[in-house]
Order: structure tokens, then sequence, then C-alpha cells
């Protein structure tokens, strides 16, 4: 989306995701901000954007493979969960470094994620997402009842670790976290402009056009949910050593909702949509943690902590409402707002 | 080999769907360069034809040669690698995407670079994502598809999407074409472009066509020779002056002629 006037002259420049001085301005502002942000920021907003940070790379995963793909998976967190588990067990058990157990995390995961997503050579849709959903409880059922992985009490992986330095603090934890979520995020945004994405996009949109014009279907489902399930074990293992605890309650049923939910809201399809959708559930989440108390106070009758039912409430509210209103989600909007200002001053 | 001497050969092909025989015994080839056009009334079996070559359909008898290979019971995506490129009698295009993109998809089978090399998207993946630009915008400056080309599908009006259709067809950079009912629901005007692109691209490719069409006076002036389909059975083929004048066909054509419509 360019304003008025500015047109392609290569089709270098019209592929380009980066593509006027505005752009390239905007987009090295943001990255300054980012990257100064742990030596103004409060302590409050470092640890939330680390937290919103590695949801991001977790729901990049689910919109390749759910909004682009068009696959339905309600197995994230479990995926997310298998990576963060790889993670814990090879540092904590076996002592190796966190930087060969963060790429290893996310193949596993992303094995795991593959042989998860076979049914969809098969069924789509509801099926798919019933499918997934088993998925979720055998891999979490498996978790829970393996030694390895310390059942309920789960395990402690340590801090990651450059040279002397302990990622122990926020904000050390803070650019390796943001650091994998631009990469993240850039890896996505290429994709997109491949074979591989295209590929995705047209399994979605018309699978028998697909396979007509030579995408195998079989192999580019399954790299979907492989590639998908990267991201969240990537996800999960940063997860790992930034709380430095891993148990199951980490990953739970809920959990899938609430992402698919993020993608939705967020917008399928899109990349932004990704960063809308995480932005806007977090913030609902802790807009009603907030005025929890103060409900209680005005409404006695609430009882004293109606936080989680009123955050579960609150949420299945605003997808109910995006569903509806906005089935296109949020990047939607922000398209609308951007084509205004391309047609900028010639608005009609 | 002997045998194999035209690009493509079907012998003796038999589709069933219980007791419904599709396709009876149906034998043809398609000779190098030609527009073979394939006629007939509603059920004739004209697009099971189609959907057996290029692997939609499995027939339980016969065989499907092209280019030497044994095609028969291949999965279409395999069959679209090997060169064979089709559009479809009721669209099947991206609708979410744009004329553009829907051409860019179909450079699939020809783009090498995966996953890993897309993520990182430098240089190589760069450099072969303009390569098949290239070829792409020739084909819409061809198909004259310029106005339209970052139009979303789903916006355009059908008998624009039938030409997005057949670009995308082409972008595959096929060595033989299967368009069924390319002209079907457009107006006289939109129909002469479509005979004038389907000339242009037979001159131009030098690849064989199939075309399944209604319209006789658009198949008489274009094809090289044409074929006869009736209740799955092949009726006659010959050159479009003698299918014209053959008695068999102006029966069958002008007997179950009228409810052409869709
Ligand atoms: N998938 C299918 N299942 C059952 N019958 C089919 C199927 N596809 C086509 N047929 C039948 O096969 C016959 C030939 O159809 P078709 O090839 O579409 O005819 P046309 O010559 O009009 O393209 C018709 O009687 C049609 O009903
Ligand atoms: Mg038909």
């Amino acid at each position: 989306m360019r304003p008025c006037g500015v047109f392609d002259e290569r089709y270098i420049q019209d592929i380009a995701i980066v593509r006027t001085w505005q752009h390239w301005l905007a987009l090295i502002g943001a990255l300054v901000i980012l990257y100064t942000f742990p030596f103004y920021g409060s302590y409050y907003l470092i640890s939330l954007i680390n937290l919103l940070s590695i949801l991001i790379i977790v729901i990049l995963g689910l919109q390749i493979v759910m909004g682009y793909c068009g696959q339905i998976s309600l197995g994230q967190p479990a995926f997310m969960a298998v990576g963060a588990y790889t993670s814990a067990i090879l540092t904590a058990t076996y002592g190796i470094s966190f930087w060969i157990a963060l790429p290893l995390s996310g193949l596993s995961a992303g094995i795991v994620g593959m042989i998860s997503g076979a049914p969809s050579l098969r069924i789509k849709g509801f099926y798919l997402a019933m499918a997934t959903l088993a998925a979720h409880f055998v891999i979490m059922w498996i978790i829970m009842h393996l030694k390895i992985t310390g059942g309920i009490q789960g395990l402690h992986p340590p801090p990651p670790q450059i040279g002397n330095i302990v990622l122990d603090t926020e904000e050390r934890m803070y650019y390796l976290i943001v650091t994998m979520m631009v990469i993240s995020t850039f890896a996505a945004r290429n994709l997109f402009r491949s074979k591989v994405g295209r590929a995705f996009v047209a399994i979605n949109d018309n699978d028998l056009a697909a396979e007509v014009m030579g995408v195998n279907l079989y192999y580019y489902k399954l790299l979907a949910f492989f590639i998908s399930c990267v991201y969240a074990g990537l996800g999960g293992s940063l997860w790992a050593h930034y709380y430095m605890v891993v148990h199951p309650e980490q990953f739970t049923f809920m959990h899938a909702i609430w992402y698919v939910g993020m993608v939705i809201i967020g917008g399928m399809g899109s990349i932004p949509g990704v960063f809308f959708g995480v932005l806007f559930v977090r913030l609902l989440d802790e807009i009603v943690l907030f005025s929890s108390p103060m409900l209680s106070s005005l409404f006695p009758w609430l009882g004293p902590g109606p936080g989680a039912a009123l955050g579960l409430s609150a949420f299945g509210m605003a997808l109910l409402l995006f569903i509806i209103f906005e089935p296109r989600g949020l990047a939607h909007r922000w398209e609308v707002i951007k084509e205004s200002y391309r047609l900028y001053p010639f608005a009609y | 080999m002997e045998e194999n001497r035209h690009p493509l050969e079907v012998r003796d092909l038999y589709l069933r769907f219980g007791g419904l025989k599709a396709l009876d015994g149906v034998s043809f080839h398609v000779k190098d360069g030609e527009i073979l056009s394939i006629i007939g009334p509603n059920g004739a079996g004209k697009t099971c034809l189609m959907n057996c070559i290029s692997g939609f359909y499995k027939p339980q008898q016969g065989e499907i040669v092209f280019e030497g290979k044994q095609i028969t019971r291949m999965p279409p995506y395999k069959i679209a690698k090997l060169g064979i490129s089709r559009t479809f009698q009721n669209i099947e295009l991206y609708t979410g995407l744009s004329s553009l993109d829907n051409l860019m998809a179909a450079r699939h089978i020809h783009m090498k670079r995966g996953a890993l090399s897309a993520c990182l998207f430098f240089g190589l993946t760069r450099r072969e994502e303009i390569e098949h630009r290239k070829v792409v915008e020739d084909i819409i400056d061809l198909l004259e598809l310029e106005p339209i080309r970052k139009k979303l599908v789903a916006l355009l009006p059908y008998g624009q999407r039938k030409r997005v259709e057949l670009g995308r067809a082409l972008a595959a950079e096929p060595r033989l074409i299967l368009l069924d009912e390319p002209m079907t629901g457009m107006n006289v005007e939109e129909k002469e472009d479509m005979a004038r692109f389907v000339l242009d691209i037979s001159e131009l490719k030098g690849i064989p066509i199939i075309l399944v069409e209604h319209d006789m006076e658009v198949v008489m002036d274009i094809s090289d020779r044409v074929m006869v389909l009736d209740f799955g059975h092949k009726l006659l083929e010959g050159l479009p002056q003698d299918v014209k004048d053959n008695p068999e066909v102006i029966r069958a054509y002008l007997g179950a002629g009228e409810e052409e419509e869709e």
C-alpha cells in the first residue's frame, strides 16, 4: 500500500515489503524504539512486551497453518508444550546449552505437529479441529504421565547464557525474545512472497485448482503444519526459559481457544493481524484484571474475584462480535485506514 | 515408440459411475500443434474425458499416454508437472487473490526455492521471483489483462474470470492445454476475443489444444479437427467441414441441443 503517485518501475520494487522512504523511516523508527525500550520503559511494560512477543511467535505459526493454509488447528498450545519440554529436558536434565536446545525444540515440535496434522490429508474444517484437539489431549496426557517431564510438578529450566552473561532478568531476556520475534515476523512475511506461501494460500482458496496447477496437497499441508509448529516450538522454548518453569497447566485446551481467537480477531491470513490479535486479546485481559477489584466493590454479589470468569466472558463476547461484525478482523480495518491514506489527497 | 508419435494418445477409455457409462471405450489422439475440438450434447462425457486426462477421475479401463508416458492413474499434481494444464467449465480460480497472483501461483511447478530459502528471501529466491514475474507479465500482455492484474478475482465479471483462468493455464507453460467450455456464458464480443486468444496461443506457442465448446460457429472456425461425443461414445472425428455436414451429428446435436445451457 503506497501513497498516491508512487509507482513501481521494476518488478523488484513491486514485490518489496518496504517500499517508500516513509516505510523505511517507520520500520527503522519502530526497531529503534523496540531495542531501546528497556532503557526507559517500565518493568511492567517490559515484561508485557516479553509475553506478547512470545505469543506473537506462537500465533504467527498458527496464522500460517490456519489463516493462510486454511487448516484449523486447536493443537498449538500442545505443540508449544512439546517445544517447551524439549528445551527444558535438554537443558535442565542433560545440561545441554540453550542455544542448541532452542532449534531442537523447534524441530521436535515441528515433527510432532506434522504427525498430528496428518489427518488434514483426509478431513477439513470442524472435523480437523476435532482431530487436532484430540492430538492436544494425547500430547498433554503423555507429558503428564512421563517421568522425564516431571509430571504435574513440571521442570525448572535454567535461564539462557551468552558467555558469562546470564539472561535472568526481564531486560536481558527482552533482547533475546524481541529479536526472535522480529526474525520470526520477517521470515513469515517472506514466506508469503514465495512459491511455498503461495501454495498454502492456493490450497486454502481452492484446493481443486491448486492440485491441477501442480501443488502436491499432501506435501504442502504437512509442510504448513511443520512450519507452524516450529514456530510453536520456538515460542515454547522461549517461554520455558523466560519463566524458568514448565508445567502442564501452562498449555491447556483453553489456551487453544484463546490462540484461535487471536487469529480470528486479528484477521485471518494477515501478518499484521497477528500483532493486532495478540495485542487486543491481551489488553482485554489486562483491562479486565485491572477493573475486576473495582467491579467487586461496586457489585459485592459478584464475590471477591470475578477476574477469571470475567476475562473469559469478555473474550468470548469480543470473539462473537468480531465473527458477526468484522469477520476479517482488525487487519481489515487497518487496510481500510491505509487505503484512505493511499488515496490522500484524492480521496473519493 | 512407434505408437507414441502423438503428444496425447487415449486408448479405449471406460469410465463408469455405478450403472452410468460416462465414457464407453473412447479412443483418440491429439496431433502436434493442433486445435482439436470436442463437441457433443450435455452429458455426453466431455468434461469426464477432461477430468480423466488431468487425473481427477480414474478410468476403470483404458490408458492415457502423454508424450510417451503413462499418465492413466497419476495424481493431478504430477500430471500438471508433466505439462498438462487446463481450465474448468465452472471456473476454478483463487478468488481471494489478484489476477496477477493467480498467474504467479501457476508458476509453482517451475519454481525451485524451498521453504527455508523462502523465509530468508535473499538473493536466490528473490531473483527467482523476478524471473517468473517476467513470464507472467508476458502472458498478461498477450491476454490483455493489464487493467485487472491487481484486481481481486472475486470482484471480476464472469467473462474476465474466464480469461484469467486461461492466463493461469498458460502461465504454467504447458505442452498441452485443455479448455472446457471457455466461451460458455459469454457475449458475442467476449467470445470473439476468446477465440482470438485461443488462436494466438496456438500460433505463438505451437502447443496442442483440446477445446470443448458448444458454440458450433466458433468450433468450425478455429479447429483443425473435431471429435463428436455422444453418450460416452465417439460418434466420429474429422475435419470441421466433414463433421458439420454429417447427418448423424446433425441428428445427435439437434436432438439434444436445445437444453444446452447450464
Ligand atoms: N462425479 C460424478 N458422479 C456421477 N456421475 C457423474 C459424475 N461426473 C459426471 N457424471 C455423469 O457423467 C455424464 C457425463 O457428464 P459430463 O462429462 O459432465 O458431460 P458433458 O459432456 O456435458 O461435459 C453425465 O451423465 C453426468 O451426470
Ligand atoms: Mg461439461
